[in-house]
């Protein structure tokens, strides 16, 4: 099952990088978001994906039955999930930011830290 | 003992900073006294040293995962070039005090001779090859701070940055020659390899080893082709170029030499480029020296025809020439520090340093003519003096030589008769006497004492050599396998090196009443055309580099995207086309209907996340597709992820919906074909990140860490959930900085948007 | 935006969905939940409560402010750290307390790993309490 998502990860992958080469600066937000979507996917499919199988230790021997998801790719994906998130705020605000002084939205035009003359 | 010679010369960088520039006389003893420290210590491990016939060895653990320790060793040689660092140093600090007289940067400069001083001391202390050439590298950056000292000339800053790229690069070469070393002995320890017995002669790493070491001395030590950089450090204060340009740094590179002759020394390959650079060095040294009016460049010139000679000796290779070089070495250190310390004294008192202009000095400067003329006899091999007894030993180790080592050396040490008289004799007793800038005065005691000190000592060794026998002869047999002590005589009967001596003279007197120095007021060139090699090759690579920046870094996303894309999917489909290893696409057969529905809806839901006109849909349709893949979370065993993704994805959507009204409208920023090529290029991407994937999923590792950390989580962790046990205990550090990063995110946010507003209000 | 049902019904849902990022902050250890989900819960019910009554009520509020709560995250996070260090000598090495039983919540196990997920808490809620800010402030 796991060729489906890994094409799905592949069409974001397409998806953002179309995006991050437009010149629109919008554009370059959502190039960001779709690219990080689909590192994340890659992360998550690399350990192999088992369905309906998480990772949880019995409450009472300690142990976790055979045939568990593999927990550390969902561990470093949960925190890239949340830093994805703040890399998109920031992005965001840098770009508004940049917008506001530069009055452009062409990032080919963000070559200059003022307002051009 | 041996740490706290260095601690001492550490101390010494740190104490000039504290005080200020024009100090009492209490200041000023504070600044030469840990060099003084320093010397004295040496002096007692010396004594230990030479009564012992051991050297001391001091080791301590540094980084022990990576077999790196900090060893110090004390052999004779390293005594005898650390007694001349420790004291001669003391003697230039004291120097360079009454040379700035208080000026604005006086302590600057004492820090950094200082430092310098911690670096050569710690080259010839070291015992650990690593060690050394961290030493040897600051030596290089202690030496392109102080000739830069002026650093408001251009010249200086100029000369600055050539000696640290020439120096630089061959410590760098240094370094590898180092490895190389390591990988055929098999061991880091310098005291290893200069009393183990190592056969590497014939292995294959040794002529890249020998190559590289060579480039690493001839650097340092300016040899041909890499002379050029030695005149031109004459832009540094005089105290600077006493000390680190005759006495010390340039001596680095012979030091390498001596400690490496033991085990790469003994094949042609050796002797013949050592004795090939040298012997060139020689000849361009002089030839350039003659043309010199400006003393400072006449005593570099000198310089480097003794560097010149060393190396010549090394390169000889029997147990006499190491003896001859050893006992050159100490000669020369006393009498051209000398030199350069009463070049000084007459630069500071008549404003020039032009021998054409000079003359009659001995009326006004009755302190620095004698010190001048005692290094000058010693520089010119009088007997009584040590450059005899030097000069002496450098004949008797090549008598019976081929007669063009006897004709370089004899013409050498001529030729330096004539310098030297230029140099020590002439601006003092020449009758005429040209328009000086200023009224010749005499200087402090600062000033003269070192050099007073260092020319009767030059003397007094010279009539009773004695005194520096021992530590000589246990320098000697320290570094060559089997040699007996030796003991220095003053006499040694009427032999063919007394003959040789004696012609020297007469060459030289003649070529004295021969060879006039240029005319005054005609200018000098002073560069030579190893220089100017130099220089096109240095500008050709600020050529290259300007270039290649410039081609590069467009200042456009989108070609620094295509260039990123371009070159990583070409590697990846070139080795994939080249070699094989596809992925196999299995399971294509068994399609989960939930799954598959969900991904043609992601799928169309990033189309119109990429395509859309209407920037509202566009955010809409990637709140989409991030639910959808928060359900493949779900689906494929995980919880947490799929939680996490969900809140994420709302928050995303909740923020991007409150800007984006405050985004711009689409407009049409490219054409046609780009957009059709980006697409292209977008697919290639995309589907060498499949198989990429494909490719990973493949993999079978070995035993997994993650078994271990499931095993672990409840027992050790005493937690069920193993993800979260991994993010807050078995991995924590990451997760601190992690949250550390969001932070910093959440700073930049908050100083792009609500200070600027505020401020703005 | 202003809706008086969203108004009545943030009244009782922010209280509730505190609490949710409470308790799933703390049965993260055995199930689905901790700190970074537990922060985000939290930050969900704050932006709610602002969109119902405005930023102004939150920035007066003494307990949420970013700066101090992502200032005080990482110090506590820290702390949990520093305490495996003074223990164990080893840094970010968990130290458990022994188990007590409480009468309501039943077995109650607490260790340096709970306190760390506390400061992870913190730091996400302060987060995303800043960027909204932020991002509401630029707007106007």
């Amino acid at each position: 099952m796991s060729l489906l998502i890994t094409i799905m990860a592949g069409i974001l992958f397409a998806a953002g990088v179309y995006c991050l080469l437009r010149r629109n600066m919008t554009k370059l937000i959502i190039g960001i978001i779709l690219l990080s979507q689909a590192a994340n996917l890659l992360v998550f499919t690399m350990g192999g994906i088992r369905a309906h199988q998480p990772v949880f230790a019995d409450s009472e021997t300690g142990t976790v039955a055979a045939g568990h998801a593999d927990p550390v790719p969902q561990a470093l994906v949960l925190t890239a999930i949340v830093i994805g998130f703040g890399l998109m705020v920031f992005t965001i605000t840098l770009l508004m930011r940049a917008h506001a002084v530069l009055k452009s939205d062409d990032v080919n035009e963000f070559n200059h830290t003022d307002a051009l003359p | 003992m041996l740490p706290f010679i260095l601690i001492f010369l550490l101390i010494g960088s740190i104490v000039p900073v504290l005080l200020k520039d024009k100090s009492n006389f209490m200041g000023r003893g504070l600044v030469i006294l840990p060099a003084l420290a320093s010397f004295v210590c040496l002096c007692i491990a010396g004594g230990e040293v030479l009564s012992s016939g051991q050297s001391l060895i001091w080791t301590r653990e540094w980084v022990p995962s990576f077999g790196l320790t900090i060893g110090l060793h004390l052999n004779g040689l390293a005594l005898l070039m650390g007694l001349l660092i420790t004291g001669i140093g003391t003697l230039i600090v004291t120097y360079a005090l009454g040379y700035m007289g208080g000026k604005s940067g006086t302590m600057r400069l004492c820090s950094l001779l200082y430092l310098f001083m911690f670096a050569m001391t710690g080259i010839v202390l070291s015992n650990h090859l690593i060690i050394l050439f961290i030493f040897w590298e600051l030596t290089s950056v202690s030496s392109y701070l102080l000739i830069g000292f002026d650093h408001e000339k251009a010249s200086a800053r100029r000369s600055a940055l050539q000696a640290l790229v020439v120096t630089g690069l061959g410590g760098l070469a240094l370094l590898a020659g180092l490895i190389l070393l390591n990988q055929m002995t098999g061991t880091w320890m310098l005291s290893d390899l200069l009393t183990g017995d190592y056969q590497v002669a014939g292995h294959p790493l040794y002529t890249g080893c020998l190559i590289l070491v060579l480039l690493g001395a001839f650097t340092k030590s300016a040899q041909f082709p890499f002379h050029f950089w030695l005149p031109n450090a004459m832009a540094a204060p005089t105290p600077v170029s006493a000390y680190l340009h005759s006495a010390t740094m340039v001596k680095a590179g012979v030091f390498l030499l001596l400690v490496m002759q033991p085990v790469l020394g003994g094949t042609s390959e050796w002797s013949h480029s050592l004795m090939i650079a040298g012997g060139v060095t020689i000849s361009i040294a002089l030839v350039y020296g003659l043309r010199q009016a400006d003393l400072k460049k006449i005593l570099a010139a000198t310089t480097l025809a003794v560097l010149g000679i060393l190396t010549f000796l090394i390169g000889i290779d029997t147990k006499y020439s190491i003896l001859a070089a050893l006992v050159f070495l100490l000669g020369h250190a006393l009498y051209k520090a000398t030199l350069f310390m009463t070049a000084g004294a007459v630069d500071h008192s008549t404003g020039t340093r032009d021998i054409r202009l000079l003359g009659q000095l001995k009326k006004t400067m009755p302190l620095t003519t004698p010190a001048a003329l005692l290094a000058a006899f010693s520089m010119m091999g009088l007997p009584l003096f040590f450059g005899f007894l030097g000069k002496e030993y450098v004949y008797k180790s090549v008598v019976g030589g081929s007669w063009l080592t006897i004709a370089v050396l004899l013409i050498g040490n001529a030729t330096m008769m004539v310098l030297a008289a230029r140099a020590g004799v002439i601006p003092y007793f020449r009758k005429s006497i040209g328009d000086l800038p200023k009224k010749p005065h005499e200087m402090g005691l600062l000033m003269t004492a070192g050099p007073l000190l260092l020319a009767t000592l030059g003397l007094v060794i010279g009539c009773f050599p004695g005194l520096v026998g021992p530590l000589i002869s246990f320098a000697y047999t320290g570094i060559v396998a089997g040699a007996e002590p030796y003991t220095l005589s003053l006499w040694h009967g009427v032999n063919l090196p007394l003959i040789l001596s004696l012609v020297t003279f007469a060459l030289g007197f003649t070529l004295m009443k021969v060879l006039r120095p240029a005319a005054a007021g005609k200018k000098v060139n002073e560069s030579t055309f190893a220089d100017t090699v130099y220089e096109h090759v240095f500008k050709f690579v600020l050529m290259v580099a300007r270039w290649s920046t410039q081609s590069l870094q467009t200042g456009r996303l989108r070609s620094y995207v295509i260039i990123i894309l371009v070159s990583s999917c070409g590697l990846i489909l070139w080795k994939l086309v080249r070699f094989g290893g596809w992925p196999t696409f299995e399971g294509i057969g068994q399609l989960n209907p939930f799954i598959t529905i969900l991904l043609v809806a992601m799928t169309i839901a990033t189309l119109f996340a990429v395509l859309s006109k209407s920037r509202l849909t566009a955010v809409v349709s990637l709140g989409v597709v991030g639910y959808g893949v928060s359900m493949i979370y779900a689906k494929y065993s995980a919880p947490d992820l799929a939680i996490t993704q969900v809140l994420v994805e709302t928050l995303t959507v909740v923020l991007f919906a409150w800007v984006v009204r405050r985004l711009p409208r689409y407009r049409k920023l490219s054409t046609g074909f780009e957009r059709f090529m980006d697409t292209g290029l977008a697919l290639i991407m995309g589907g060498v990140m499949t198989v990429l994937m494909l490719k990973s999923q493949g993999l079978l590792f070995g035993p997994k860490i993650s078994d271990k950390l499931t095993q672990m989580s409840y027992p050790e962790g005493h937690g069920a959930n193993v993800v979260n046990v991994i993010l807050v205990d078995f991995r924590a550090l990451d997760t601190f900085g992690e949250v550390c990063v969001l932070a910093i995110a959440a700073l930049g946010v908050w100083a792009l948007v609500d200070k600027v507003t505020t401020k703005g209000k | 935006m202003d809706s008086v049902i969203l108004r009545t019904a943030t009244r009782f849902l922010y209280p509730l969905l505190i609490l949710l990022s409470l308790v799933v902050l703390y049965r993260g250890h055995n199930l689905p939940g901790g700190g970074f989900i537990g922060g985000l819960i939290a930050a969900s019910a704050v932006m709610l409560r602002a969109l119902a009554v405005g930023w102004d009520e939150i920035k007066a509020s003494r307990i949420l402010k970013p700066i101090a709560l992502m200032q005080y995250g990482l110090i506590i996070a820290c702390v949990s750290s520093l305490i495996g260090l003074a223990v164990n000598n080893v840094l970010f090495q968990a130290v458990w307390l022994p188990t007590w039983y409480l009468p309501v919540i039943g077995k109650l196990k607490l260790g340096t790993p709970i306190v760390f997920d506390i400061g992870v808490y913190m730091v996400v809620l302060g987060f995303a309490l800043l960027c909204a800010k932020s991002l509401d402030s630029n707007n106007n």
